[in-house]
């Protein structure tokens, strides 16, 4: 079972008290009616399913309630990094480079 | 004292406490501190099972938890755990035991045929036997193969005991508690760290409970072990558990621990569990987990009385029990020699060292000779003689050309050591990649993945001295990782039990008939060296594809006794390094594990709560029946008078439209939304307009997901200008609330609104039919009932027996309703008045079954039965429920995707079977043709079919290609006994004006 450190709690708790909720930093379009086929399909099922680094949202839903971000490895399925909502997608390739080193 | 194989004197046992106890009926004494191998070994007993496939006599191989062959069942309180190793098997007073995978009897075993029927039972043999004819598989081969099947039978009973769970935290986690282990407990905790030592036996120690002569700062070596021991454990940073397997290294140094507590006991207090699972988050891990003994692969190496010399070893020095009288040691390497030289101090014969190198060293060699002992060199074993126990032993030299005879050996035990393999799996688990070492000719850990080292022989380091230096220095760096703590511990000096030379992996040269003998790999699962050597040839190349073939490594030990030998094999086979063959990934868990230490307290009421509304004791104490919706306990019907659900619905159905009906909806989602823009979230969330919805006002409200299917649906009331009661569906209030959070919080947070799940704050008795408002009025205070006050779709807040209330005047029946809610604390209490109340109108109290039919007779649809997850509200004829002039909701850019706008979707229709007594099957295909030629695709299927007694006919609902303009036609719905015919009408089959709700 894995820790994760909740941004809003400012505590480390564990797997369960969690919810994964997909990938982040996919915003729902202010008008979706002026998407097209294609790009609302694209928001609707597209993900890039990441080997590597993934930004997830993730929500404290047994503790907080509140949704955050974080930044996962999903081949050894570490966190690297959470965030708040809102906060701007960190650099993945540093954060690959700094997790490397 | 009987037990004719006991030493006189020595090792962990008390000769002074005799226990009986009983193998396969027959009664048998040992000592306290045996486990069930060692007081069978006292006996002389070394037969003990059979072999899984060719059910081949076998005895006791080792002295641990790797015992392939020595799998026996326990009978305690009255059941049998099958496949307990006899090695950790603790003796205790009046433990009875059986021997397994046998029939009739252990010595006489009718299966044995196979073993003379071997050659056609080859690798795989499984794959290419029971092809054909077809039909003999379900009536002749599986019966026979799930028969043969497992080694032990299963228990009987539902698990008796019980099982602890815990959560521990601590700064060093040290499993195995060896030199190296303890060394490490003692260095980390001399920081102040907090410390956790656990170790799979009885007894802390590890291989130095076995050692002879060694000594560590001028003690002997178990002394050594009780000073450390009393010291770990006068500290109250250190926890100290014994009997305790890691059996699972996860994610993030989690490491979980199964704690034997009570198995080892004749008589344990009844409050203890039997076992105990450890969830340990360990800032840091030391594994220390020793290394174990290869066997030899040589022709019959698998005779009773053949075992692994540091087993010998071990049975002699801790158990006091000589494995023979007469001992033949087969060896590779240097330790095995040590196993002959203290049988031999304890006055054993030892019939000859056979040692497979040229040169031994000449310590080994002039210690040999000073004892007398018979030393070939540059010698293999070929073979071995004896049925139910080894009587003799073939000797081969190893020349240039080949082996040629050297002769025959008689003994009654053989020892053999092929070398010591380190024992990798914990490391493996924790995501490590092993590296191959050259020198050790053995695999060892390499870089950490987790925060964890391995330390002394589980990272191929030999030797007492070298032991306890790894140790101390891997627990002082574990506990400077976790703590940043240092202490320097003074260092023990060691002597004796040096780090050995040599070893061999692979199959043993021999001068017989290679098709014809036996030289086993993997002893539990038959798996001999011809078998590795076959599935090469027919195309196994990756050590992955021969394991499966051949199941070596796929036993109790995962392979850590076959593991090496086999891959030996393989690449000589296949003639590539062995490191390019690969190794087998080591998983969870480490040794067997009792699913009951899994499943532990969540069993029986603990596997899932159970949710159960304010009206339960009173449906008990009449009689209703329930039904399982989801964690909820609903009432499915109240049947009278012996009536069955059929009379006792109908009878339901109709006293609700005749006069009222009393229904218990408290399972439904309820959820309050609170704010300034409660109405713009609403507005956004669902297909319906919400602006205009006037105080005081409900409307039925239609959910969506963004790809524009219906997920949910409920009335939702507004209380206030900036206050709604939203309703959901029993099973979608949890799905429903998690949705709206994340749309609040990641899409909108712009919204001032609250959310709050109040599901469990009101109790909800539905009253519906024409009485419905003379049933509720003597109850209610501060609300005007009158139709023009208070019409349908009405909510209002008032009191109703003097209780709090929210009141809403709605309808799931077609019929004048009202939906009285509660605070939950007073549920039971209005219930019953209500239940009371309703007698007096000649009404009902009425189930699930009856709301069904009622509202099916509404054509009302069930979110979850009309839909599955691909309906849109057009589907279901429900476009009315969608917002034209609304800017956006949650689905409405879905709803204009191309394949939700096409023609000929399914439409929810109405379905009159031409016979009014046949009743649909829910489920069932609707069709053009009352026989459609096969692969004809279906035109729709049934979503709803009950009887109506109203009507006094069936109805049902159907999803239809392009239904509704099918109306009157006739479509047929084939079953297994025929083609049913029925005609496709609209939804609404009572009322279908629509006055009654206005009642």
């Amino acid at each position: 079972m894995l820790l994760i450190y909740c941004p809003y709690c400012e505590v480390e708790r564990p797997e369960l008290e969690f919810r994964c909720g997909g990938e982040a930093h996919i915003a729902r379009p202010t008008d979706p009616s002026t998407q097209s086929d294609e790009q609302w399909a694209d928001f609707l099922y597209m993900r890039t399913n990441t080997k590597g680094i993934y930004a997830e949202r993730w929500r404290h839903i047994h503790g907080c309630g509140r949704f955050f971000n974080a930044l996962r490895e999903t081949v050894g399925d570490k966190f690297l990094k959470v965030y708040k909502t809102g906060e701007p997608k960190p650099d993945l390739d540093a954060i690959a480079k700094e997790a490397s080193r | 004292m009987s037990q004719p194989f006991r030493t006189h004197s020595g090792g962990r046992i008390d000769r002074n406490k005799q226990l009986t106890f009983q193998f396969d009926g027959e009664e048998l004494t040992g000592v306290e501190g045996d486990t069930l191998a060692s007081a069978l070994l006292a006996n002389g007993r070394h037969l003990v099972g059979r072999s899984f496939k060719y059910h081949r006599p076998r005895g006791i191989l080792t002295a641990g938890s790797e015992e392939p062959n020595a799998l026996v069942g326990i009978y305690r309180k009255g059941d049998q755990t099958p496949n307990l190793r006899a090695t950790q098997v603790e003796l205790y007073d009046g433990l009875k035991a059986i021997s397994q995978n046998r029939f009739p009897s252990l010595d006489f075993d009718v299966g044995a045929v196979n073993d003379l029927l071997s050659p056609l039972f080859p690798a795989g043999f499984y794959y290419k036997t029971f092809m054909w004819p077809r039909a003999f598989w379900d009536r002749v081969y599986e019966p026979i193969i799930r028969a043969a099947a497992g080694l032990g039978k299963p228990p009987i009973n539902p698990d008796h005991d019980t099982y602890g769970n815990l959560y521990a935290h601590c700064d060093v986690l040290v499993i195995g508690s060896g030199p190296a282990g303890l060394a490490a407990a003692l260095a980390a905790a001399e920081t102040g760290a907090r410390v956790i030592l656990c170790d799979e036996q009885s007894e802390f120690g590890g291989s130095l409970l076995s050692e002879s002569d060694a000594t560590i700062d001028g003690k002997s070596a178990t002394e050594w072990v009780e000073d450390s021991i009393r010291s770990l454990s006068a500290k109250d940073n250190v926890t100290l558990l014994p009997r305790t397997t890691a059996f699972g290294y996860f994610a993030q140094n989690f490491v979980s621990l199964a704690e034997r507590v009570t198995e080892h006991m004749a008589d344990p207090d009844p409050a203890l569990p039997r076992e105990r699972l450890w969830q340990v988050r360990a800032k840091e891990v030391v594994i220390a987990a020793g290394a174990i003994e290869r066997p030899m692969v040589f022709p019959e190496n698998d005779r009773p009385g053949i075992m692994l010399a540091d087993a010998g070893r071990t049975y002699l020095n801790r158990y006091g029990v000589k494995v023979g009288d007469n001992v033949l040691v087969a060896t590779a390497c240097d330790t095995a020699w040590q196993a002959a030289f203290d049988l031999a101090d304890r006055g054993v014969d030892i019939a000859a060292i056979a040692d497979m190198r040229e040169k031994p060293s000449e310590a080994l060699l002039s210690v040999a000779h000073a004892r007398g002992i018979r030393v070939e060199t540059g010698c293999v074993i070929t073979g071995t003689q004896g049925r139910k126990r080894v009587s003799g032993a073939l000797l081969g030299r190893v020349t240039s050309g080949g082996v040629t005879s050297a002769g025959e050996v008689t003994c009654d035990a053989l020892l053999m050591s092929g070398g010591w393999t380190p024992t990798v799996s914990l490391y493996s688990q924790s995501r490590g990649k092993v590296v191959w070492d050259d020198t050790l000719g053995t695999f060892v850990p390499g870089a950490p993945v987790q925060n964890e080292r391995s330390a002394g022989a589980c990272a191929g380091v030999y030797g007492l001295s070298a032991t306890l230096e790894a140790g101390y220095n891997a627990g002082e760096q574990a506990a400077k990782a976790a703590t940043g703590k240092t202490a320097k511990l003074a260092r023990a000096e060691a002597n004796g039990a040096d780090a050995g030379n040599g070893g061999i992996l692979g199959a043993l040269p021999h001068d017989r008939n290679a098709s014809k003998v036996k030289a086993f790999v993997d002893y539990q699962n038959d798996v001999t060296a011809k078998d590795v050597k076959l599935a090469v040839r027919e195309g196994m190349h990756s050590i992955e594809h021969i394991k499966r073939y051949t199941t070596t490594g796929m036993a109790t030990d995962q392979g850590r006794l076959s593991n090496l030998n086999a891959l030996q094999i393989a690449s000589t086979s296949l003639g590539k390094p062995l490191t390019d063959v690969g190794l087998t990934t080591f998983r969870q868990p480490y040794t067997p594990t009792t699913f009951g230490v899994f499943a532990n307290v969540s069993r029986g009421d603990f596997f899932d709560p159970v949710r159960r509304t304010p009206s339960h004791d009173w449906v008990v104490e009449n009689d209703g029946v329930f039904e399982d919706v989801g964690q909820w306990k609903r009432t499915w019907y109240f049947p009278i008078n012996g009536e069955d659900m059929h009379a006792a619905v109908a009878r339901e159905c109709e006293t609700v439209r005749k006069s009222v009906g009393l229904f218990d909806a408290s399972t439904l989602g309820k959820i309050e939304v609170v704010g300034p823009d409660a109405a713009e979230f609403l507005e956004r969330m669902y297909t319906n307009p919400w602006k205009k919805l006037g105080v005081g006002r409900c409307r039925y409200g239609l959910l969506l997901n963004e790809a524009g299917f219906i997920i949910d649906d409920g009335v939702i009331g507004r209380l206030a200008e900036d206050r709604f009661h939203v309703t959901t569906t029993t099973g979608g209030a949890a799905h429903v609330f998690a949705t709206m959070e994340d749309y609040l919080q990641t899409e909108w947070p712009d919204l001032n609104v609250w959310i709050t799940s109040t599901t469990e704050q009101y109790a909800v008795c539905a009253v519906q039919g024409p009485k419905a408002r003379e049933v509720i009025a003597p109850f209610v205070e501060g609300i005007d009932l009158s139709p023009d006050a208070f019409p349908h779709m009405s909510v209002a807040t008032g009191t109703f027996c003097g209780v709090p209330c929210r009141l809403m005047r709605i309808s799931f029946t077609g019929e004048l309703g009202f939906e009285v809610n509660i605070p939950r604390r007073h549920g039971k209490m209005v219930w019953e008045t209500l239940a009371k109340e309703i007698e007096k109108h000649d009404g009902t109290v009425y189930g699930t079954e009856t709301m069904h039919v009622l509202r099916a007779e509404k054509g009302y649809i069930i979110v979850g039965q009309e839909t599955d997850g691909t309906v849109t509200p057009h589907d279901v004829g429900m476009s009315w429920a969608i917002g034209k002039n609304k800017f956006d909701f949650v689905g409405k850019r879905g709803l204009q995707r191309p394949d939700l706008v096409a023609e000929g979707r399914k439409q929810l229709v109405g379905l009159l079977t031409k016979d009014p007594k046949v009743v649909l099957e829910e489920g069932a295909q609707v069709t053009k043709l009352a026989n459609p030629p096969a692969g004809t695709s279906a035109e729709g299927h049934v979503t709803s079919s009950y009887h109506s007694s109203v009507l006094g006919r069936s109805i049902a609902l159907a999803m239809v290609k392009g239904g509704r303009d099918l109306m009157g036609k006739t479509l047929h719905v084939p079953m297994p006994s025929g083609a049913i015919e029925v005609e496709v009408t609209d939804t609404i089959f009572v009322d279908k004006e629509g006055g009654r709700v206005n009642g």
